[in-house]
């Protein structure tokens, strides 16, 4: 039987989805900000924050209504704490590409410091890791959010390679301590977008397959 | 007489106006001092635990407590504008219909409990298209397309409150009343009920007493809290079931009563 309610459902996972969509754009634009030593990229990122800030509430606002008036169960109830989760997540991925936007234009003040060769490889990780996850969310993919997780280590593992080549250009030359400083800071800022990316995939798991796989390390027995 | 309807909060058109009503059954006062305004084709409900006065209100609305011994009124009850006691009771009870909690079908066949009311109200026109679309709106019509003429009572319990439903909305009510519709009935039927009443309130202004909470969260979009006769709280059901305003109404739904 057709229940009103699961139009709610619906129409609360594309206003998600939505949401989704306007994080994924920050963090593009904040990162080609500073790949293409774009301004106003930097400018549009700033702009449109507010817009995802609104959403957090307006989100959580659909959920708690939905809880207390339907009181759902089973994968619905899931549905919604994942919901409220990774609203949370995604308002944190679009102050994570806002402070990137903030160091895309203090860097381009200053002459490039190298060229960027690890920098799009984990700007292009974190980007898909969460396009990845909010798709897993679409489709119901458990196998689409796993693989999310897994990849979290590669984008850890660039930032430390970033953070020890730019130390080394710092230590080498005293004029590029600023540049670098701020690469540091983006580098820092990607490898948490792609943190986010992975709590969201976790959120996915536990929505669909009823599994709370966070914390693997704790004893779960 | 007045005519039209006023606008309730939030510019809602309003069906009812209840002004002051007080209520007795003989010596003993049933509801203090009511004030509230129904509006039109939104489901209101009314919930509080037993014997707040919850039912004894919504019968005021039809006039049925008349039909007890030593009662008396208070106060005004208007409906579109006009005191219900200046409306002719048959009449009345045309426009704003009735459900009870346990299905009370004819003793007939499916067709003539529908088509009773129209019958005996002078009806012309094609009867069996009215029977049918009231069953429709109903949500009975698929069911027991094939069967009307059928006895009621060969239908389940939940069928049987739907054809009441059917019976009630087929001499086109302006009201829908329903006293705890659902509590004789099994989970399923409760929820095809609820969802009916979804579709139906677009064109039907619903009242509803109900014990279960989460029905009345679910299913209405006012709902007003009775306490000891007095109502305590009435707003948008969004805003009775996350932050409700007075500590007795938050006491009543957390379940901390008494």
């Amino acid at each position: 039987m057709e229940r009103h309610f699961e139009n709610d459902l619906e129409e609360l996972k594309q206003r998600l989805l939505w949401m989704g969509s306007l994080a994924e754009r920050a963090v593009h634009q904040a990162v080609h900000a500073v790949l293409d030593a774009e301004e106003h990229l930097a400018e549009s990122v700033l702009n449109e924050e507010p817009a995802i800030n609104e959403m957090q509430i307006e989100i959580d606002d659909r959920v708690q209504r939905l809880l207390a008036l339907q009181q759902p169960m089973a994968a619905d109830l899931r549905f919604l704490l994942a919901v409220s989760r990774i609203n949370g997540d995604l308002e944190r991925i679009g102050d994570q590409a806002v402070n990137i936007a903030h160091s895309a234009m203090r860097i381009l003040r200053h002459p490039q410091v190298k060229p960027y060769v690890d920098l799009p490889r984990m700007s292009e990780l974190a980007e898909t890791m969460v396009r990845d996850s909010l798709n897993s969310l679409v489709k119901g993919d458990e196998d689409l959010a796993q693989s999310v997780l897994q990849r979290d280590d590669q984008v850890d593992r660039l930032r430390d390679q970033l953070f020890r080549e730019l130390l080394t250009y710092m230590m080498e030359n005293s004029a590029v301590v600023f540049p670098s400083f701020e690469l540091i800071l983006v580098a820092k800022n990607l490898e948490r977008i792609a943190d986010h990316a992975t709590n969201i995939a976790e959120d996915v798991i536990y929505y669909v397959a009823g599994r709370d796989v966070r914390h693997p390390a704790l004893d779960r027995r | 007489m007045s005519s039209g309807s006023q606008t309730a909060e939030k510019g809602h058109a309003v069906r009812f106006e209840i002004v002051n009503l007080d209520f007795f059954y003989g010596a003993k006062q049933a509801v203090f001092g009511l004030n509230m305004k129904v509006p039109t084709n939104k489901v209101t409900a009314l919930i509080g635990p037993s014997g707040c006065g919850k039912s004894t209100f919504l019968r005021t609305l039809n006039r049925m407590n008349d039909t007890i011994r030593n009662t008396r009124v208070k106060g005004q009850i208007l409906l579109d504008g006009n005191d219900v006691y200046q409306i002719d009771s048959v009449r009345l009870r045309r426009r704003v219909g009735m459900v009870f909690q346990r299905p009370n079908p004819f003793p007939k066949s499916i067709y003539d409990n529908v088509a009773y009311g129209l019958r005996v109200n002078g009806f012309k026109g094609r009867l069996s298209d009215l029977v049918e679309q009231s069953l429709r709106r109903a949500a009975l019509w698929e069911e027991v397309k094939d069967y009307l003429h059928k006895s009621a009572f060969a239908l389940s319990g939940g069928q049987q409150q739907r054809l009441c439903i059917a019976r009630a909305l087929a001499v086109d009510p302006e009201v829908l009343l329903l006293d705890e519709p659902c509590s004789a009935l099994d989970p399923v039927s409760t929820a095809k009920i609820e969802e009916l009443m979804f579709q139906l309130k677009d064109s039907c202004t619903m009242v509803i007493v109900t014990h279960n909470m989460q029905q009345a969260a679910r299913a209405s979009d006012y709902t007003a809290f009775m306490l000891d006769g007095h109502l305590i709280e009435h707003n948008e059901t969004s805003k009775i079931f996350t932050t409700p305003k007075d500590p007795r109404t938050e006491a009543y739904i957390t379940g901390r009563f008494g």
